[in-house]
């Protein structure tokens, strides 16, 4: 099937490293940043530049099979966002900060 | 059809029993029982030995594209083993009448279980089917020694959990490699499984790897330390049941799962298999005699006569193959009610150090009958069920060796040492203070041990209906054993 | 009646006066138990007489009666079946008749005890289990009947069971008896796979054909069997202390019955003997060394019942050196006389110790030929048959196993003549000791002599006539007699003749030297007769009470050679420390170590992982990421370093 020339009109490499650029900002941020609020935001990003890729990729082989997958990924997204918000309510509750490197209670 | 009933009467009845409360469980888990052994009986009345094939059988699709049915049937050993299984379940039942364990609705739920995981084990066509039977059956019984078990159960039914899970994996391993053999897409039936065709090298691995299982479960010299622990420890009548009825799992995996899949195996490694079950005869049987607590003692015991069972089963002849199989009916009579007889005197006197008892006969004449009967039959005097057993068990060792029968026949003159030394310590001599105010034993008491007493008379005077029951399926195992 | 019922109800009537009294032993008044008890056993003995007139009115055909099949495997049968012919005949004779005897003395030796209804159902259920010793048609029959009394010796010798020590002799009577039995079993299991049978009649039809080796393994296993049960060396030292249980039974399983189960066995397997001659020779060697040990030992016992045993012992001894010349029938004939006169003498003795409340040491005996008119004289007569030192029916019997024994071998016959003066020796010395001399009891005991009630004299009395004319069955032809014991037996040995005609070849003595052996055996009785006299008659010596010094060799003798005691350090003392040694070292220290070696071995390695475990969220991100980083480069390595 032939794709529509306005969709080629930015090649699809440009969408690629555009959304590996954005994951990679995604990775370092969980790393590096210890609030939990950044944390889960980091994390979106990294949900949202597959999201990206998978968009790109259907677009460019015109099979909307990918774009099925970003709506499923949404779903879970957003559940997740709400339990892992939830938890960091309850976190700044108890704990009065939101601070990850002091939720250490794990450690052997 | 009939099968698959065994296996659903007691599963169903132990899903519903934790929903009712109180003593009345107790009555109901002794029913069903009843009731599962009228089937079974039933079943015997419908039998034909002479049809090799599995009888009663059922077949349902589990997992129809990978070739896996949840499968069963009877051939004569199953059928003989599954009426070991439903003679004892509501005696080991009706034990427990006039003693009151906590949370006894859960208690008598898991005996049933242990009942349908024991049936399905004994039954199952399939290898996935018999896995998942093997090990369902350890967990109920897991449970009954953790819960109701005495002061060191925790680390001792762990060290049991762990030794028997062991040995599972390695089977589930064999299992699997056996069926990725089978031709085509693949299938676990048991008649598919006996037509794979292993170079001699692999059959050595395969049979460690279903030995190893098989050997724990039984056990056999030097994977037993679990069991003298373990039986003293648990409630008496998850001992019974572990003693009675679980024990033969092994030598019914031997029977069924070991020797028709690798007879090369087989051939390679029965003689040194017969050595280890020698040693443990000799070794189990020593060790018995200095025994002062009473269960650790039949516990030895029950040791030394699994040995020669397998010792038996391995020597690849029919008698020793017979002898095997009648001796597990007998063993699991004699033994559960050997327990028993421990569980009613450590009622009465709450010990059992041996050391302590002492001059019981002159308040107990019931209960000294039935005692001698059993120890008597325990230590294979003619005319009862244990002599059947281990006349055939030795004279196929005979055959196999005779060296190795001479020295497993030992065994007959150490029983008669330990068993004796037991009952004198604790029946005759002068009474204590302990055991002067011991009463002879209750009614109920008495309907457990006298259907025991009278089996092991009439498997001891008329062995003959039973062997029949079992000959062709034995002959036909052993035509695949040893390719004649 | 029909043969075979009658046949069949022979072993049956005991075992349904066993269950009576088993059962209702608690229930049933005493009279109603001994009559019980004694009319199944006399009913025995009646179907015996019937069965025997029907055997001799048949023209004495075998008879085979099959009550079931009771084991079958593959191709290989096993029969619960009887045979009647001359051998199972004579026994069967002898069980019963000596058997309702002793129930009889039993009813009013038992009388005071407890336990009376117990003791009955134990003494039925003896002779069941010999009655299927020597009616079974098969080895394995006779293996249950076997294995039976020694459960029922076991049982009565610690018939009174409260007392530790009669409960041990009975122990160590089941566990000796089994260490024969398990050589009996691997003799059966050695029949089973060279002849796939264990019938006799198949058996012995085709013993010839087997290789001697084989037969010789064979017949040793089978003798080892007999060594157990008819107490031979080296498994003879249960015996003596066998006499812990009730006189009556010291008398009937412990001298008259059970024990000669040994030789019944090897005259019923004489073919399989015959063809295996060294086997033959060690039971001639074997029986000879344990007639002399025991008859010195008996020499210097003190305790009325253990001179018995002793005697039994040698007595034993001595039937199977006349097996071991194949004197079979001389044998058979011993084992009749000895139940008749051993059977009289225990039950003589229980007189005794019944009068003297249950004293048993001869030393505090003496003079009680007064008291005990009956006991005495019988008693007499019991020994005089014994010592052979008139031709009562002792005189025959052993008469004629020397005389066998002199043609196999002059030496032996020294040595078993030797042994016969020790026998004159001992029992007069005990005779004596018991019935002359001086009453040295105490004054408790005195006022209560009595002579026995008519129920224990009785016995007595017919024992007695059967010691004196006994030797009449086999009256020898050099005194005109018809040997009618060896004619009648004479079929008996036809298998054997012919697979090996040879071995019945044998010199016949003249009359002159016959009654040179005959004069010399006597001789020697009587000098130990007349020894015995002046020493414990005419001088009044009595033995010396326990704990004075005595000279080193009679220690030892009087101490049974510490036989004992040698048994418990080789045997006893060793497995209870290997016992020891596996439970609480082995079984700790070398397998559970291993077992719980692997699990320790798991827990170091999950410590040293364990330490990843930082807690740290961001540590397990950064871990994560390395991961998938790794997991990356490994997958499309190629694809970028191309």
């Amino acid at each position: 099937m032939e794709v529509p020339d306005v969709i080629k009109t930015i090649p699809l490499n440009w969408y690629i490293f555009f959304a590996t650029f954005l994951f990679c900002i995604g990775v370092v941020g969980v790393l590096i940043r210890r609030n939990a609020l950044i944390v889960l935001m980091c994390v979106e990003l990294m949900l949202n530049a597959v999201n990206l890729l998978f968009t790109s990729f259907s677009a460019y082989r015109s099979d909307p099979q990918g774009q099925i997958f970003v709506f499923f990924i949404m779903v879970v997204a957003a559940a997740e966002v709400s339990v892992g918000l939830a938890i960091i309510v309850m976190l700044y509750r108890n704990l009065k900060s939101v601070d990850v490197g002091i939720l250490n209670k794990l450690k052997w | 059809m009939l099968t698959l009933s065994l296996i659903l009467i007691p599963a169903i009845a132990s899903l519903l029993l934790p929903f009712i409360k109180g003593e009345i469980t107790k009555t109901i888990a002794f029913v069903v029982a009843l009731a599962e052994l009228a089937v079974a009986l039933f079943a015997i009345s419908q039998f034909s030995p002479d049809i090799v094939t599995p009888q009663f059988a059922y077949d349902y699709p589990w997992i129809a594209s990978m070739g896996v049915h949840f499968s069963g049937g009877m051939d004569g050993i199953s059928m003989l083993l599954v009426l070991l299984t439903t003679i004892l379940t509501p005696l080991i039942v009706l034990s427990t009448f006039g003693y009151s364990y906590n949370h006894s609705s859960a208690f008598y739920a898991l005996i049933l279980l242990m009942e349908a995981a024991l049936i399905g084990v004994f039954t199952s066509q399939d290898a996935f089917v018999f896995y998942l039977f093997w090990e369902a059956a350890l967990i109920p019984v897991y449970f009954l020694a953790a819960i109701w078990g005495g002061e060191k159960r925790i680390a001792i039914t762990f060290k049991f959990f762990i030794y028997t899970i062991f040995g599972s994996l390695f089977m589930l391993v064999a299992l699997v490699y056996l069926y990725m053999q089978t031709p085509g897409s693949h299938s676990s039936a048991i008649a598919d499984i006996y037509k794979v065709a292993l170079d001699s090298h692999t059959q050595s691995w395969v049979f460690w790897a279903l030995f190893i299982a098989f050997a724990i479960k039984m056990p056999i010299f030097p994977f037993h330390t679990w069991q003298p622990d373990t039986y003293t420890e648990s409630p008496t009548p998850a001992t019974m049941l572990l003693s009675g009825i679980m024990l033969k799992m092994g030598i019914y995996g031997v029977i069924r799962w070991l020797l028709p899949i690798v007879p090369a195996g087989v051939a390679q490694w029965s003689t040194t298999v017969i050595i280890l079950s020698i040693i443990g005869i000799i070794y189990g049987s020593i060790i018995a005699i200095q025994q002062k607590d009473l269960k650790k003692l039949l516990a030895y015991s029950s040791f030394a006569h699994v040995g020669l069972m397998a010792a038996g089963v391995f020597s690849l002849t029919l008698k020793g193959m017979q002898g095997a199989v009648i001796q597990m009916l007998a063993h699991g009579i004699n033994v559960v009610g050997l327990f028993f007889v421990a569980e009613i005197i450590q009622r009465r006197l709450r010990t059992r150090d041996i050391d302590r008892m002492g001059g019981i006969t002159q308040n107990t004449p019931v209960l000294t009958v039935f005692f001698m009967i059993l120890m008597l039959g325990s230590v294979a005097l003619p005319l009862t069920n244990g002599f059947v057993g281990e006349f055939l068990l030795l004279s196929g060792v005979y055959e196999f060796n005779h060296w190795y029968g001479a020295i497993a026949g030992l065994t007959i003159i150490f029983g008669a040492v330990y068993m004796l030394k037991m009952f004198q310590g604790v029946m005759f001599g002068e009474q204590n203070h302990w055991t002067e105010k011991v009463t002879d034993i209750t009614l109920t008491e008495s309907a457990v041990l006298l259907p025991l007493v009278v089996l092991v008379f009439w498997m001891g005077v008329a062995p003959g209906s039973f062997l029949k029951l079992t000959e062709p399926a034995v002959i036909q195992i052993l035509q695949l054993a040893t390719g004649k | 009646m029909n043969i075979s019922t009658s046949v069949l109800l022979i072993p049956l009537l005991p075992l349904l006066g066993f269950i009576i009294n088993g059962l209702g032993f608690r229930k049933i008044s005493k009279g109603l138990a001994s009559i019980v008890g004694t009319a199944t056993v006399l009913g025995s003995f009646l179907l015996s007489i019937y069965t025997f007139n029907y055997f001799l009115s048949n023209n004495s055909q075998p008879i085979t009666v099959t009550a079931f099949n009771w084991l079958a495997v593959g191709d290989f049968h096993i029969s619960f079946s009887f045979l009647i012919d001359q051998l199972s005949l004579l026994m069967l004779l002898v069980v019963t008749g000596v058997g309702t005897l002793i129930h009889l003395y039993s009813s009013g030796y038992m009388h005071h005890d407890e336990g009376f209804g117990k003791f009955f159902a134990f003494l039925n259920l003896f002779i069941f289990s010999m009655l299927l010793l020597v009616m079974g048609s098969n080895y394995v029959i006779m293996f249950f009947g076997w294995e039976g009394v020694g459960l029922c010796s076991y049982l009565l010798i610690g018939f009174w069971n409260k007392n530790k020590s009669y409960g041990n002799a009975a122990r160590k009577a089941f566990v000796m008896n089994r260490i024969g039995d398990l050589g009996f079993l691997l003799g059966i299991f050695l029949i089973i796979a060279h002849f796939g049978s264990v019938e006799y009649s198949e058996i012995f039809g085709r013993a010839a054909s087997v290789d001697t080796a084989t037969l010789t393994m064979i017949t040793a296993f089978l003798f080892v069997g007999a060594m157990g049960k008819s107490a031979q060396i080296p498994l003879y030292t249960w015996l003596p202390d066998a006499m812990a249980g009730p006189t009556p039974v010291s008398a009937l399983i412990h001298a008259a019955t059970m024990v000669t189960a040994g030789i019944y066995m090897v005259i019923r397997s004489n073919v399989l003997y015959t063809l295996a001659p060294a086997t033959l020779e060690w039971v001639g060697i074997i029986g000879l060394a344990t007639a002399l040990l025991a008859a010195s030992i008996g020499i210097f016992q003190n305790d009325i019942k253990k001179v018995l045993a002793y005697s039994t012992v040698s007595q034993l001894g001595y039937m199977f050196m006349g097996l071991g010349v194949m004197a079979y029938s001389a044998s058979m004939f011993h084992v009749i006389t000895h139940a008749f006169f051993k059977a009289l003498l225990f039950l003589g003795a229980g007189s005794v110790i019944h009068a003297m409340s249950d004293e048993q040491d001869i030393r505090h005996m003496g003079g009680l030929s007064k008291s005990l008119r009956i006991t005495w004289i019988t008693f007499l007569l019991g020994t005089i048959a014994i010592t052979a030192v008139l031709p009562l029916s002792g005189f025959f019997s052993k008469d004629e196993i020397l005389m066998n024994v002199y043609m196999h071998s002059p030496l032996m016959w020294g040595l078993g003549v030797l042994g016969a003066a020790m026998t004159s020796f001992y029992m007069f010395r005990m005779f004596f000791l018991t019935f002359h001399g001086t009453f040295r009891g105490t004054d408790y005991q005195r006022e209560h002599l009595h002579e026995s009630p008519i129920s224990m004299t009785l016995p007595l009395m017919i024992l007695a006539v059967l010691s004196v004319i006994g030797g009449f069955i086999n009256f020898p032809e050099i005194f005109g007699g018809q040997a009618w014991l060896a004619n009648f037996m004479e079929p008996l040995f036809a298998n054997a003749k012919q697979a090996s005609p040879e071995a019945f070849h044998h010199a016949h003595l003249s009359h002159s030297e016959e009654f040179m052996l005959m004069g010399v055996s006597v001789g020697v009785a009587i000098l130990s007769l007349i020894i015995a006299y002046v020493m414990y008659v005419s001088r009044n010596t009595v033995p010396a009470e326990e704990g004075t010094p005595i000279p080193a060799v009679q220690k030892v003798v009087y101490n049974k050679y510490y036989v004992d005691e040698i048994y418990d350090m080789l045997f006893i003392k060793p497995i209870s420390a290997l016992s020891y040694f596996f439970y609480q070292v082995f079984e700790f220290f070398v397998i559970d170590l291993l077992v719980n070696g692997i699990g320790k071995l798991v827990k170091q390695l999950s410590n040293l992982t364990r330490r990843f475990q930082t807690g740290t969220t961001g540590f397990y991100v950064f871990a994560m990421v390395i991961g998938i980083v790794v997991i990356l480069l490994v997958n499309f390595w190629g694809f970028l370093f191309r």
